[in-house]
This record gives structure tokens, sequence and C-alpha cells, in this order.
């Protein structure tokens, strides 16, 4: 039996349940902390690092979806060196790939966009990569496009933790870090894809997307999956 | 001595383009080139794309006539998919497209052209745009603004965004048309046909007064293409393209957008990234034909709708059954848009266009797709191929200004012969040559698959090759 547990973020008291991540309590208290990698219903990972905090007496910067809450932890969610370093990670992002709104499926219903308008990201201060990358189309329902990816790896997790067929990993490191389909084969040709379309409604941008679908028009709903996840106990 | 002359920055066009005319020992003009100097290779860095998402992507080709490459792509879209669209979305599409014509020839005429037409060509160059027409004749701004605000208007009722919208989509559009937007587009109607129709009147009433243009700009026989239905009457969005020559006879049209190749050949042309199509039996530079206005209105029979008809009556009694002079470009575009005024009336009266069944879905069933439509300033073609998995292999996109590039040049080069004199650029004959290019609404943007609105640049040039006068119009 999980007990409750008093924290203070940004000064206000509030009662969690031990053992919830300080993004869960901090959410269920009605506090934005953005974040992109993090998913309801899936494992957290701490990939994307948008949800950094302080933790008072902690020297460096937490990522909230990974940290359990602890009593008494004293936590700050917004000052401008966060805002800094959470606007900075959004410019990498962009340009680590090939992000181009304007003709994009998921233009106006990203999350990726959606943050970057919310925090404040107007321009992107650092060269783009323009790395080429390639487009799949081999599956009949589904078209990736790693150009829009942004490594979170909700695909990874739902397919595997959800789905539980685990066809999607990502290979090599850094920079040249790149999702891949089981042993790096075409989405198509998949042994283990059930065509569910679980990665495609949880991937935040326009990477997975469903087929035949013209600019703008894929809308996402996770939220169905991340029920599914609870009711399954896949990670609580 | 022979010089060369350099027009620098043609103003009041869209996109990028610069203009030599070379002069020979006499001091006469001898040569003229129009290069265009911007290029993109949209047809490159497509590959590998879906072909669905052709139509955003080529889109944004073009700010100013967006709708047409949405359509032209859609349209090749479809082909790739194999299906016929269902009636009630093909009606919404020409819809959509009509409304772009009013949109868009407003503005070629009133903010583009009126200002030498009504101003004249010898005006103040500072006076001689839209700030100077609304001082002069500020009725005839209002109309223009006016009108181009319905065509507007009504895009953004129809596609929701006035700029790239992304309604149209492969297999028809997404979402059918409410009774509102059909009655407000209907209750604008009447306002825009009665100033196009008070605009025809005006131009009429000028023509006289440029007999010099009349017949220098661009008066030679060249063959004539467009799109037309069995009957020979007017389409933009869908139709049989036919080619008649200069004496009026039909020489070719095809009605399967996959033929265009064995019609139209495509020159490259030194120093210009404009590629130079021609009509493929004649060979090249034989080949020349026009579309826009005047080469849609020559080839076709009728416009098919009652007011335009007798407009065009009357347009060929005055010049002629084919009018072989670019200045009336202007004239065919007044009329053009007095047809789609009508047309839109005919397609919101349609009981179908209200059918809420408008789109159709498939996944790839043909490697290659063509999508023809007429777009305000002539014939545009979108072809595409695509791997059995649907991304882009291959694409190739012709557009109005390139149709034209040849008679372009030539139009050029009979203005400057007559009022280019001596080694200086005069305000007259540079305003003159600007606006002979002027008179086919090109789009350079476009043409190069560029983007930018750049003015024009004017160099005049020794047969020695000094540049003697250069000018920036603009
Ligand atoms: S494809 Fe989408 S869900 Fe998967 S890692 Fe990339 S951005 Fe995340
Ligand atoms: S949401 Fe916490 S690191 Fe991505």
């Amino acid at each position: 039996m999980p007990s409750k547990i008093s924290i203070r973020i940004d000064g206000e008291l509030i009662n969690a349940q031990s053992g919830a991540s300080l993004l869960d309590a901090a959410l269920a208290a009605g506090k934005f902390i953005p974040s992109l990698c993090h998913m309801k219903g899936l494992s957290s990972v701490g990939a994307c690092r948008l949800c950094v905090v302080e933790v008072a007496g902690v020297g460096r910067l937490l990522p909230a979806c990974t940290t359990p809450v602890q009593d008494g932890m004293n936590v700050t969610t917004q000052n401008d060196k966060l805002r800094r370093y959470r606007r900075t990670i959004l410019e990498l992002l962009f340009a680590e790939r090939n992000h181009v709104c304007a003709v994009c499926v998921s233009n106006n219903h990203c999350e990726l966009q959606a943050l970057a308008t919310r925090l404040g990201v107007t321009s992107v201060r650092f060269p783009y990569t323009f790395p080429r990358v390639a487009v799949d189309l081999s599956h009949r329902k589904f078209a990736q496009d790693q150009n829009r990816c942004i490594l979170c790896t909700r695909c990874v997790r739902v397919c595997a933790e959800v789905e539980g067929a685990h066809v999607w990993n990502v290979v090599s490191r850094g920079v040249g870090s790149r999702l891949v389909c089981e042993l790096n084969r075409n989405w198509g040709d998949s042994r283990n894809c059930t065509s569910c379309g679980k990665c495609v409604q949880s991937c935040p941008t326009g990477a997975l997307a469903e087929k035949g679908f013209a600019v703008e028009e894929m809308t996402k709903r996770p939220e169905p999956i991340s029920r599914l996840a609870n009711l399954r106990g896949v990670h609580s | 001595m022979s010089r060369t002359i350099t027009i620098n920055h043609v103003t009041r066009i869209e996109g990028h383009a610069k203009i030599d005319i070379h002069l020979n020992d006499q001091g006469k003009v001898a040569s003229t080139q129009f290069h265009v100097t911007q290029y993109r290779g949209f047809e490159k860095f497509v590959e590998g794309r879906p072909y669905y998402e052709m139509p955003a992507i080529t889109a944004r080709i073009c700010g100013i006539c967006p709708v047409s490459h949405l359509l032209a792509s859609v349209k090749a879209c479809d082909a790739i998919m194999a299906v016929t669209i269902p009636e009630a979305g093909r009606l919404l599409r020409e819809l959509l497209h009509c409304a772009q014509f009013v949109q868009s020839h407003g503005l070629s005429f009133f903010h583009l052209s009126a200002p030498d037409l009504l101003l004249g060509f010898d005006s103040d160059p500072k006076l001689r745009n839209v700030v100077g027409l609304i001082e002069k004749y500020p009725e005839a701004a209002r109309d223009g603004i006016a009108l181009r605000k319905f065509g507007q208007q009504a895009i953004e009722r129809l596609a929701g965004e006035r700029i790239h919208p992304s309604w149209t989509v492969p297999g028809g559009v997404n979402q059918p048309l409410s009774t509102e937007t059909r009655d407000w587009i209907l209750s604008g109607l009447p306002l825009a046909r009665s100033i196009i129709r008070r605009t025809l009147k005006t131009f009429k009433a000028m023509l006289d007064g440029f007999p010099e243009e009349a017949d220098s700009f661009g008066n030679m026989p060249t063959m004539h293409a467009g799109l037309s239905d069995y009957e020979g009457r007017l389409q933009i969005y869908d139709g049989i393209m036919r080619f008649r020559d200069a004496d009026g006879k039909v020489v070719a049209s095809f009605a399967k957008p996959t033929e265009y190749s064995k019609y139209i050949g495509e020159a490259s042309l030194p120093d210009s990234y404009l590629k130079a199509p021609y009509f493929k039996p004649l060979g090249y530079p034989e080949g020349t034909y026009r579309v826009g206005p005047l080469g849609r209105l020559n080839a076709a029979e009728s416009c098919g709708t009652p007011e335009a008809d007798q407009e065009l009556a009357e347009y060929r009694q005055r010049l002629g059954r084919i009018v072989h002079s670019s200045f009336f470009y202007h004239y065919a575009r007044l009329i053009e848009a007095l047809y789609a005024s009508e047309r839109m009336e005919e397609l919101l009266n349609m009981p179908e266009i209200l059918d809420t069944h408008v789109r159709a879905e498939a996944a790839v069933n043909c490697h290659e797709g063509v999508g023809i439509i007429e777009a305000p300033r002539g014939t545009l073609i979108h072809h595409y191929k695509v791997d059995e998995k649907g991304a882009m292999t291959w694409a190739n996109l012709i557009v109005a200004t390139g149709h034209n590039n040849l008679a372009i040049n030539r139009s050029i080069q009979q203005v400057a012969e007559r009022f280019v004199d001596g080694n200086q650029l005069k305000e007259g004959a540079v305003n003159r040559v600007s606006a002979v290019v002027r008179a086919y609404d090109p789009c350079l943007s476009c043409s190069t698959h560029a983007f930018g609105q750049l003015p024009m640049q004017l160099r005049l040039l020794s047969a020695s090759g000094e540049t003697l006068d250069s000018v920036t119009a603009g």
C-alpha cells in the first residue's frame, strides 16, 4: 500500500503517493512541466530531458519523469535557468533532424511543435545538421520518416510493453542514433509487427504516421493506449 | 561596334529575371535575351518523399497561386491512386480554382498592369504603381481591392486558409461544402461580377489608345494551347489539351494527361534556369506556343457561359478569331475573370455540390501520374513517378511561364526593336520591355520553382560585350 508523503513544488505543499515520479506528482497537482519522451502508462526513460527540475540540496538538475518523490523534497519547476535549458533542448532537437512543419502530416497536431510554441522557441541558434535520413514507406498502412524523429522511444516502449511485439529499437550512439525496425529490416518486412498502430498513435511528431494523410491531417490519440497500459498494469 | 542593354529586375512580376539587349554596329537592337536567374530544384529534393506529400510541398513553390500547384498535384496523386474522385469533390476543386482565377486575374490586372494602362507607359515611374493608381483612379483601385478580396475570402471559406490550403487532398477534398459557405459565396458574386463588367468596359474604351503597344508587344504568329471540353468550351480544372496554329487550325489535341510528352518537348536555354517547352512535332524553336488567357481563348471555341461568350464574341470581332498580340493578354484575362465568376455561380447552384461524399481512398495503384490544369497564368503540368511503396522517384513540373518562355523572348525582342534607341536605356523603353514581360503575368518563382519576389534587371550591351547602360527596374 503506497503511503502518502508531502513535497513542496514551487513553494506549494503537495501530497503525493510514495513511489510516484516527480512528474506525475506535479501533473496531479495541476503543475506544468514540459515533457516529450514521457507517456502515461509506459515506463519512463528520461530520454528528452525537457522535464528537468531543481531539487533543493541536489547539485544537478534532475529529470522529473524518472525521479521518485521523497518526503520533504523541495522542487523548483520554473525559473529562468530551467526555461533556458528547455528551450535549448528543443532547439537542438530541431537542429538535429529535418523538421519541416509546413509540409508535415502532423502540422498543428504535433507535440514537439506545440511545446516549442509554448516555450517561446522562435528561432534555432544552432546550425542545422541536415542529416540524410531514410523514409520507410514499406509498411502497407504506415509511414516512418526519421527526418521528424526525436528519439523519444515512445514507439519502442509502447510496442514492447503494451503490444508485446518489440518491433522497434534504437541503434548507434549520439547524433548517429537511429530508430530501427527489428534487426534493421524494412517495416514492411517485419516479422513481429501486428500493424496495431500503437506506435503511430504514441509518436509525438509526424515521424510515424498513417499513410495517405495529407498535410495537417494526422491527429493522434495516445490516451486510450495509456488507459490500456494502466489496465494491464504495465507501469503504474 | 555593337552594344548590349540589360534590363535588370523587371518589376511588378513574381520572381527574378534579367534581360540583355545586344546592339549591333549600327546601334540598333541585334538580339535580346531573357534570363531567369533563380533556381531551387524542387524536382530533385522531393525524391524519396511519399507522393501524398507532394501537394503540400509543391504548393510552397509559389505564394501567389498555391491553389494551382495543389490542384495539379492532387490530380497527379489521383492518377497514382488510379481513382475517379467523387463528383462533389471534383466540383468543389473546380469551384476553388474559379475563386483563384478571380483573385489572381484581379491581382494581375489591377495591381500589376493597370498602372501602365491607366497612368500611361511614359508616366512618372515613381507614381506608376498601385499607390499612384489609388491617387488618380481611386474607384479602379477600390474595385481591384474588392475583387481580389472576394476571391481570397471565397478560397478561405472553402479551404480554411488563404494561402496553401490543405483542403484539397489526393482523392478529392477533405470537407464537404456547407450551405452557409455556398450562400456566402453566392451572395458575393454579383458585386464581383459588376466589378469585372465595369473594368471590361473601361478597358475596351482605352483599347484604341495603345496602337504601338498592341502592334509590338509580342504581335507574332505562334501556336496557342489550352484546355477545353469536347465541344471546345473553355475548361480550367480538367479537359482536353488543344494546340491551335496561328491560322486557327487545331493541329493536335490529347485527352490523356500522360500523353503530354508526345507533344511537348523541353529545351534548355543557355544562361537561364527556365526551360523552354516547345511543340514537339514542329521542333525547337519553331514549335513556339502561348498559354494563359490569350492562348486559352485562342485554343477554345467558346467560354461556355453566357456573358463571357458575349464578350468573347466582341473580342474576336475586334481582333480576329486568333489574337496574335500579347498586349491583349490583359483583355483575355478580364474575359476569363468574368467566365470564372459565372462558372462559380453555375457550380454553386448544382445540388450535387453539397454531397458529403467528397473523397476517394486508395493506395498506390499506378507508378506514374500526370495532373494537368489551367493555372491563371497557363497550363500547369505535374508529372510524378513513384516506386511500389509510393516514394517519389522522379518529378517533372512544367509551369505556365515555361510554356511561354520562347514567346516572351520573342516579344521582348520585338518591343526592344521598336522602343530601344541609342546607347541609353530611356525610361519609356525600359518600362515597355518590362511591361511586355508583365503582360504574360509570368511567375518566375514558379517557373524555376524558386522562392521570393525579386525585381528584374536590364542591361544594354555593345557588340563587343561592354555594358553601356544598366537599369534595375524597381
Ligand atoms: S518515431 Fe516517434 S515515437 Fe518513435 S522515437 Fe521517433 S519521435 Fe519517438
Ligand atoms: S519527459 Fe522526462 S526526460 Fe523526457
